[in-house]
């Protein structure tokens, strides 16, 4: 029977064109109506280190980049040995023949080495060491039996614009490297199901938040570069001519995201992206979003700590950072989007809630969801922009209060240019019209009512999130809670289980705070319970515990950098039933 | 026609400063209240940014609108501000502690911008909020409460700083001399450009050394001497004179392009009045570059 879905890793060093290589892959897929899911596993080093990309591609949506290679494409020898052991029984090895002389001991059995004598494919084309990847991609093509004339158009529009000469070569390359294969390579019996008149965008986490932020008319983005958020950066400066954004790279993150509040508070949404270690050096300004009732979107996108820990490894370890940045009790929000498209909506929603509650909003991303690629399907632009009750004008006599005491909390905002609304927004305690009560003589009763018309926000807010909800059957013999992205893998991992007839049901949490109702109802009536978690202490797990009483029973936490593969999380749930 | 004169009052806000009776500070409020006078800004277009200390309090006593921010950080507040509404007239405050120990940084990286903002710092050479501890101005051997021995550091010299790091309009006030510095404010806030007034603002409570006495007896004005405002070097050579004289006035000005201008997304006008469906419009064509 042939195989409707395939995984392919290219593995190599820095600098050997990897990302490129993955980049025209999944174009190539997207434009054959292919769904597709790529993970980039590599080191804080320009040059060398140990890279893999993963790519998994097939007709149905993908959920995680798999477990074992059909197709492995080592560039050098050392990848070539390091990687072939994760190679299925029927796959193959593509590799420039004459480079890496492979010792036939040391493959397993099953395996077919697919040798690409490279330069014997290019004599008549020209040298150059990267072409390698172009020749093994165009083969690839052949073996998958797609359409090689959609790899010409995704490689002309690649170099199209920058350098017709390096085009031309590529496409004969592309034609010398797929003859030979059609020639010389067996067969391998894929049928991915193309369907080149369906076209699926393929995204990165990271371009959903920024393209989720430009729909949200968000028009000021400041950042200091720091993996795995600097992609947003990236993104967002690419689009700002047309999306009208000010997009600004500052001297470190205090500053950026004291920029931020600056322009939120003359009027623009605003929004922030960095990891941990920046992330921490943002604390203090994230309670005067919250003292001064600035709205402000934050994104912390995960990676392995603690300190600068795995710069460029994926981890949820900062959870508790988020909860406890900044002194003293505000309101905030954090939100955990599981997926590309909820990356999307989740910072549409963040610029909503920061705006109508004027309080900091923290999106937490991590390395692997911000960084992989993945196709998906329709996204919904027709979201609205609430920006919450705004003062246009004041004429009456009456001095305007920013800070009014309301029964929701929140005071109607007026932004500096607007008459008659003159205020002090203030990082010390104030009262309602902002004057500061620090100085003079702390006024006790001032302060408890300011306390109180902030912190009345929360109740309001938590009304307006959605309750949780447990997805499969009510009745199964495990509840697997877990959040952030790790919903597609745990979805993979129960499909799975359920093929094996075991009975497993899924409570994601998407709202860390407040946290979600409902949690307490659905643990308590599951027959037993399992939180996975990408970080040490389980930090969920102890937020669930400290918000609910309730006591998960069982764990599977994963520190090492890498993501969830779905064969983890299968072997730990039939360990337990 | 007749032109209503605008009234100082009309620039003081409705709180009383609480600084000590003689600090300095209160002559950078008047010189403030005056040049906003004199310019006929309008209140509602003028934002203030503060960070911590005495000095940070200024903006609730002026009749504009003020962020009282975090300390060392009034100016990236104040660049954001700028940023997202470029019709405002941006101040920012703040102290010597502030500005030249903890926001350093950003007083740096704010001049290479070259924003079209003004940063006003009330250097007393003295922490006074925090009861005299040793601040980055302080002299080389002060003693003060947090070096009962002696500081073993070098003060920062703010305006060589200024000079080197790309602002175009570098000066210095005096308490002393209150009619010198409303001018020097006022000219600061018509230039384009970022500029510095740093104010030698006495502390009456905790600096006994550098008094008013003493700065009246080394202060001399630039704009009486022949000093050439567009000659770098010679600006530089001046901000170096401290020990027996010590100028006051305008080190430096140029014409030079601001960041403000020059953003190409703020081509359209200020940010704040730009439409926020802009992202719905292009919103397909966005999701086309992902195929």
């Amino acid at each position: 029977m042939s195989k409707h879905e395939v995984v392919i890793r290219v593995g190599g060093a820095a600098g050997d064109g990897i990302a490129s290589t993955g980049e025209a892959f999944a174009k190539i897929c997207s434009r054959s109506g292919l769904h597709l899911l790529a993970y980039n596993s590599y080191q804080s080093v320009i040059r060398g280190g140990f890279i893999y990309l993963q790519l998994r591609a097939g007709r149905d949506k993908i959920l995680s980049h798999g477990n074992k290679v059909d197709f492995l494409i080592a560039l050098n020898p050392l990848e070539f040995q390091r990687n072939i052991v994760d190679v299925v029984s029927g796959g193959a090895v593509l590799y420039n023949s004459d480079k890496i002389k492979p010792d036939p001991d040391k493959v397993p059995k099953g395996v077919t080495l697919c040798p690409l004598p490279v330069n014997e494919i290019l004599k008549d084309i020209g040298r150059n060491p990267i072409l390698q990847n172009t020749v093994a991609l165009s083969s690839l093509v052949q073996l998958l039996d797609l359409d090689v004339n959609v790899m010409n158009a995704v490689i002309r529009d690649y170099f199209g614009k920058k350098k017709q000469s390096v085009m031309e070569i590529n496409l004969k390359v592309i034609e010398a490297g797929y003859e030979y294969s059609k020639s010389n390579l067996p067969d391998f019996d894929f049928d991915l199901n193309p369907d080149y008149n369906t076209k699926r965008p393929v995204l990165t986490g990271n371009q959903a938040l920024g393209f989720g932020s430009i729909l949200a008319g968000c028009k000021f983005y400041c950042a200091y570069p720091m993996t795995p958020a600097s992609s947003i950066l990236h993104y967002l400066i690419a689009q700002s001519k047309k999306s009208g954004m000010v997009v600004k790279q500052a001297e470190d993150e205090i500053s950026v995201i004291n920029m931020a509040i600056g322009a939120s508070f003359a009027g623009v949404r605003s929004m922030v992206g960095t990891s941990g270690g920046g992330f921490a050096l943002m604390t203090e300004a994230i309670g005067l979003a919250g003292q001064t009732e600035t709205p402000i979107v934050i994104i912390n996108s995960m990676r392995g700590g603690p300190s600068t820990g795995l710069p460029t490894k994926t981890e949820q370890g900062d959870l508790f950072q988020a909860i406890g940045a900044s002194q003293g009790d505000f309101p905030k929000v954090i939100i955990a989007p599981s997926t590309i498209e909820d990356c999307f909506y989740s910072t549409i929603e963040a610029f909503n809630l920061a705006d109508q509650f004027q309080i900091p909003v923290i999106i937490l991303s991590d390395l692997f969801l911000s960084e992989h690629m993945e196709s998906i399907g329709n996204l919904d632009f027709n979201s609205t922009i609430e920006r919450g009750e705004i003062v246009t004008s004041n004429d009456s006599d009456k001095l305007y209060r920013r800070f009014q005491y309301t029964d929701t909390g929140v005071s109607p905002r007026a932004f500096p240019g607007t008459s008659g609304t003159v205020f002090q927004a203030s990082s010390d305690e104030h009262d309602d019209y902002g004057n500061i009560i620090s100085d003079v003589f702390t006024d006790s009763e001032i302060r408890i009512k300011i306390m109180l018309k902030r912190m009345r926000k929360m109740k309001f807010i938590a009304e307006q999130l959605p309750a949780a909800k447990l997805e499969g059957p009510a009745d199964a013999d495990l509840t697997i809670v877990s959040w952030g992205s790790t919903y597609n893998v745990v979805h993979e991992a129960i499909q799975i289980l359920q093929n094996n007839s075991k009975s497993v049901n899924h409570l994601h949490i998407k709202y860390l705070i407040p946290l979600q109702k409902g949690i307490k109802e659905i643990l308590s009536n599951s027959k037993d319970t399992l939180i996975i978690e990408a970080n040490y202490t389980g930090q969920l797990s102890k937020l669930i515990s400290m918000e609910t009483g309730f006591q998960i029973n069982h764990t599977l936490f994963k520190y090492d950098g890498e993501p969830f593969y779905p064969n983890q999380i299968i072997d730990k749930v039939e360990d337990l039933i | 026609m007749v032109v209503e004169p605008v009234k100082l009052e009309a620039y003081k806000s409705e709180i009383t400063p609480t600084w000590c009776p003689g600090c300095g500070d209160f002559a950078v409020l008047r010189g403030v209240h005056t040049a906003l006078a004199r310019l006929k800004i309008k209140s509602e277009n003028v934002v203030i940014s503060a960070g911590i200390g005495c000095s940070s309090n200024l903006p609730g006593f002026v009749n504009a609108y003020a962020f009282h921010g975090l300390h060392g950080r009034s100016l990236p507040i104040a660049n954001g501000i700028k940023l997202a509404n470029t019709d405002l007239t941006v101040i920012a405050t703040g102290g010597d502690g502030d500005g030249y120990g903890i926001g350093l940084g950003h007083f740096i990286h704010s001049m290479r911008r070259n924003i079209n903002i003004t940063y006003i710092v009330m250097n007393n050479q003295i922490y006074g909020l925090t009861t005299g501890q040793a601040s980055p101005t302080s002299e080389r051997g002060m003693v003060t409460k947090s070096t009962p021995s002696g500081l073993l550091e070098v003060p920062v010299n703010p305006i060589a700083l200024a000079l080197i790091s790309g602002a175009t309009y570098v000066s210095r006030g005096f308490s002393g001399n209150p009619d010198h510095l409303s001018t020097t404010i006022e000219n600061a806030l018509s230039h384009k450009g970022f500029s510095l007034v740093d104010v030698l603002s006495p502390c009456v409570t905790y600096n006994k050394i550098q008094t008013y006495q003493w700065f009246r007896d080394r202060v001399y004005t630039l704009e009486d001497e022949e000093h050439d405002t567009n000659d770098l070097k010679q600006a530089m050579s001046k901000s170096y004179e401290w020990e027996s004289k010590i100028p006051i006035g305008v080190f430096y000005k140029a014409d030079k392009p601001t960041y403000d201008a020059d953003e190409p997304a703020l081509q359209d006008g200020p940010l704040v009045n730009q439409p926020l469906d802009t992202g719905k419009r292009i919103a397909e064509q966005l999701l086309e570059e992902f195929t």
